[in-house]
């Protein structure tokens, strides 16, 4: 096994140095009835080349986002990754290390997390950001409870433009909680949150672009929770938004979730991604996940470690602000250096070369009988309403080769309103034959 | 100094505090201090838009983001990766953490535009492939593990005990026993587990150890009651020992109608050899970046699939795969009383690849003899460490770690915090100090079964060097370690007192500016 180092006499010399007359022997403690008393009904070990075939095989078996027309969006995009990132992240100093708890010689994750959290703090115009979390909608449940912390207060109410997703997730960790208020789902940018708020409220939960791809007016949220002592916590999906886009943190937020994966990160069938969270240091003792903070050493050189961590598990057990251990460490890597190779020149540009492209998707979606979009506002990503079920046309349209978005159905099911609706979004990678191809294809099923 | 075509100094010593002349000096300046706000890595047009459908929204606050070209990128990221230990460079034997070999095959399967660039909301009908992968991952782990069901989604090990306790909390509320609210915790255990059960609600009722480190199931039935809802039990557990008691625990875990959450933490020690399901487990998460070796990249990401018994299955979260009548279906709302969505999409795809390439290349006969190897270096280790080092738990064979305490540092006026900066200056990461709480000045080493036995050799040389020298009494060694990595010992009071979260501009303007 090329795995493994060791020979068979190498073994047996070890054995004899510990004193044990097999390997069994040092599962003495197992019970008799537990130890290998089983047949594995499993493949034997494999050279490299039958596993590679086997795995090519399988992913043989999926259509890639780049293999043609591809309009998929709702919370994880395609956008393209420099290659310096992915050969950066693969170096081994970076992949094999593991969490930095040695700060002597983890500097370069350290110092990297201290960027990284810099880079967060200056995209979302907030104080402060962790070292990153699982994904945005893990983010978005561990910001409800931190808001509720925070305010000692239970109701939270989230928007109807919120990711049904990061909803579902918000319900299960909250485990169908009372003072949960989930407003129905506001596919034309209506339903005013601002109603639901007052003195008992914790916090409202707002998404901007919001899943159907209005903008919010993040400002008027902020004040009106503000005037009931409540939060605001902003949830982005799409980060690049935040090129174009007002900072939340200049808007009033008091906690800002966003799912950072479009920045270096690939789409990954869901995964790994990045969550991303911001809030105001006054908030800081109640943040979960690592914090990584600039200090010196005892020569008086500077240096990175990680801080704070009373707040955390493996300190505070439980009484910690959240279980959270291992997060994204290497995603967040990616992030960070695909976030220093566009810098703000190149983030801006980046942003602003979505907005143009979806702007050509809507005006070529508007132009196709049978469509209606719904949006007035958007960023990168829009929906539309049609004569048929979204889920059918999306389906047909794969036959044609064209990913054509999300059809609404799939994420909110039994509602009538949602049935016809899909979701659609442009990247920089969105070209103008894609856009024709769709129209054209669109144009053929809504016959 | 000099300046380049762009109008920026250039040179050593130029820029902010670190010499960046040199790739072999350990600092290196941050990007803020490197990059500018007009320098960028990526070629993009700059397109005109017009503003009519951003309602007003459009960004006015500075964004104020440094940007660094494609070469000063690769410098600098270059340079601050040399600043890390990784696995690759030198052993790294972090108790519990399990840091072995990082396999590149499940890199490059991983990166496999059929994997990577898929979506997690294309039609299922385009992405058969990545739900044949997920049923086959499941088929091996409930295999090892011999049990009925397995939920994916959950993003670390962590996560996992988070969907496990949800499941077994659910299934008290179908029962119609809610009213139990108090949870076993081991004194060894993880901080996650306590932290978990906490998060859920539990009271938390901790278990003392037995005089030889593991669980006594006397006391596990002392605090059994009506209003137990589980117990959360690592095995091996946290002291590298396997719980010989396990079946007993469980049986009376059971008997008081409880469940058993198992932490599988440390499953690298028994696949393929042991089938925690045979044991009585009801659940289990899997860390896929520990036991099966998806790297661990300076802290994540992680995948912590949690296996569950017949009694928990129908809790599962969504999303799962099932066979359908056109292939495999992928069921994505809850149904009865299953748990709802721990996450959003379809949990750590990139972990799955990674985690199975692993297995297939292993085989069910390489799983066992990597878990019986790793078992071998630890037991190995500790014979050779053994009579100078103390071994608080020596009664049973170690399992894939060995845990020593600081009692043969007594009088020497070293700490284990000493004794493991040391080790340092020695090339190797110290193991895991002060974890678990259960003995005082906790050393936890685990080689993992990637290490070689000459590398085992030597890490054990220096480690009785390190001990002689100890006792010898050259606390200065010690007391002024590590004195060969990129940093001195950092001053963690000060970074918690004053906390500096973020770069922030001195005000003093930079050369370019």
């Amino acid at each position: 096994m090329r795995y493994l180092p060791h020979s068979e006499a190498e073994r047996a010399e070890m054995l004899g140095a510990i004193g044990a007359a097999d390997i069994d022997a040092l599962f003495r403690a197992v019970p008799r009835t537990a130890l290998k008393s089983f047949d594995l009904d499993l493949p034997g070990h494999s050279p490299e080349f039958l596993v590679e075939a086997h795995m090519r095989a399988l992913a043989g078996k999926n259509r890639a986002a780049g293999d043609g027309p591809f309009f998929v969006g709702a919370g994880a995009y395609r956008h393209h990754v420099p290659a310096t990132v992915d050969h950066l992240i693969q170096r081994s100093e970076w992949l094999t290390a593991y969490t930095p708890y040695q700060p002597e010689i983890s500097q370069g994750t350290l110092q990297m997390l201290f960027e990284f959290q810099t880079q967060v703090v200056k995209i979302t115009g907030m104080d402060v950001a962790n070292a990153s979390l699982y994904d945005g909608s893990t983010g978005t449940a561990e910001a409800v409870l931190m808001a509720r912390r925070l305010t000692r207060r239970s109701k939270v109410v989230l928007s109807g433009g919120l990711h049904p997703h990061y909803r579902d997730v918000v319900k299960a960790y909250l485990k169908d909680d009372a003072d949960l208020e989930c407003l129905s789902a506001s596919p034309e940018g209506q339903g005013d949150i601002l109603d639901h708020i007052d003195e008992e409220t914790a916090a409202i939960v707002v998404q901007t672009p919001d899943f159907y791809g209005h903008l919010r007016n993040i400002r008027t949220a902020a004040d009106a929770a503000h005037a009931k002592g409540a939060l605001l916590i902003v949830v982005i999906t799409e980060v690049v938004s935040l090129g174009l886009l007002e900072a939340p943190g200049a808007l009033g937020a008091d906690i800002v979730v966003a799912e950072g994966q479009s920045i270096g990160n690939a789409l990954n069938f869901g995964g790994p991604y990045l969550g991303l969270m911001a809030t105001r240091k006054e908030f800081i003792r109640q943040m979960p996940g690592r914090l990584c903070g600039e200090t010196v050493d005892a020569a008086g050189q500077r240096g990175f470690v990680l801080t704070l961590s009373t707040r955390e598990q493996h300190i505070r057990r439980e009484k910690a602000t959240s279980n959270i251990c291992t997060n994204s460490g290497l995603c967040a890597l990616a992030f960070s250096i695909h976030m220093a190779l566009l810098g703000e020149a190149g983030f801006t540009r980046l942003a602003r070369l979505n907005h143009a492209r979806a702007i050509a998707l809507a005006d070529a979606l508007a132009g196709v009988p049978g469509v209606e979009v719904l949006n007035k506002s958007f960023f990168n990503e829009m929906t539309i309403r049609i004569g048929k079920p979204g889920a059918d046309v999306v389906e047909a349209l794969a036959r044609r080769g064209i990913l054509a978005g999300v059809p609404v159905s799939r994420l909110v099911p039994d509602d009538p309103r949602v049935a016809n609706l899909i979701v659609l979004a442009a990247t920089e990678l969105t070209t103008d034959a894609d856009i024709a191809a769709l129209a054209a294809a669109l144009t053929e099923e809504l016959k | 100094m000099s300046m380049n075509t762009q109008g920026r100094p250039t040179g050593i010593g130029a820029i902010g505090q670190g010499a960046t002349g040199s790739a072999l000096l350990p600092n290196e300046p941050l990007l803020f201090e490197i990059g500018d706000t007009k320098h960028s890595g990526v070629d993009l047009p700059d397109v005109e838009i017009s503003t009519d459908r951003l309602g007003g929204f459009e960004r006015k606050s500075a964004l104020d983001l440094a940007g660094l070209t494609e070469p000063e990128a690769m410098r600098h990221y270059v340079r601050l990766s040399r600043l890390n230990h990784s696995i690759d460079s030198g052993m790294y034997p972090l108790g519990s953490c399990t840091m072995k070999h990082n396999p590149r095959l499940n890199e490059k399967t991983a990166r496999l535009p059929g994997f990577a660039d898929i979506h997690p909301l294309q039609p299922v009908s385009t992405v058969q492939g990545a739900l044949e992968l997920m049923s086959e991952l499941s088929h091996w782990l409930m295999t090892l593990t011999n049990t009925a069901a397995v939920a994916l989604t959950p993003k670390a090990g962590a996560h996992g005990e988070l969907l496990g306790m949800m499941a077994i909390k659910a299934a008290q509320e179908a029962a119609g026993q809610s009213h139990r609210n108090v949870v076993l915790v081991p004194e060894s255990a993880h901080g996650t587990n306590p932290a978990t059960a906490a998060f859920l609600g539990y009271s938390v009722k901790p278990i003392p150890a037995r005089a030889d480190g593991t669980v006594d199931v006397e006391a596990v039935k002392a605090a059994l009651g009506p209003d137990v809802a589980a117990i959360m039990l690592t095995n091996p557990n946290t002291c590298g020992l396997f719980e010989p008691q396990v079946i007993e625990i469980a049986q009376a875990v059971h008997d008081a109608g409880a469940f058993f959450y198992c932490d599988g933490a440390n499953f690298n020690a028994i696949m393929g050899v042991v089938r925690p399901g045979d044991l009585g487990i009801d659940a289990m998460h899997i860390n896929l970046h520990k036991t099966f070796s998806t790297p661990h990249g300076g802290g994540g990401p992680g995948a912590g699939p949690v296996v569950l018994s017949a009694a928990l299955a129908p809790f599962a979260p969504v999303p799962f795969v099932r066979k359908g009548e056109n292939g495999l279906e992928l069921v994505e709302h809850k149904e009865g009383n299953a748990l709802g969505r721990i996450t959003a999409f379809h949990g750590q795809m990139g972990m799955y690849v990674r985690a199975l390439t692993y297995m297939l290349s292993h085989g069910g006969d390489g799983l066992a003899q990597a878990a019986q190897d790793a078992v071998l270096n630890a037991n190995y280790i500790k014979a050779r460490l053994g009579h100078v080092f103390s071994v608080p738990f020596g009664d049973y064979p170690t399992m894939h770690e060995v845990l020593f305490d600081d009692s043969f540092l007594k009088d020497t006026g070293v700490t284990t915090l000493d004794f493991a900066k040391a080790l340092i200056d020695e090339g190797f990461h110290p193991m895991t100090m002060y974890f678990p709480l259960v003995v005082h000045g906790a050393m936890l080493v685990e080689p993992t079964e990637s290490e070689s036995k000459e590398t085992l050799d030597h890490f054990c040389d220096v480690m009785l060097e390190l001990a002689g020298d100890a006792k010898a009494g050259n606390k200065d060694r010690f007391a002024s370690a590590p004195a060969k990595a990129p940093r001195r010992r950092l001053d963690e009071t000060r970074a918690a007192r004053t906390p500096v979260l973020k770069w922030e501009r001195t005000g003093m303007p930079k050369a370019a500016e």
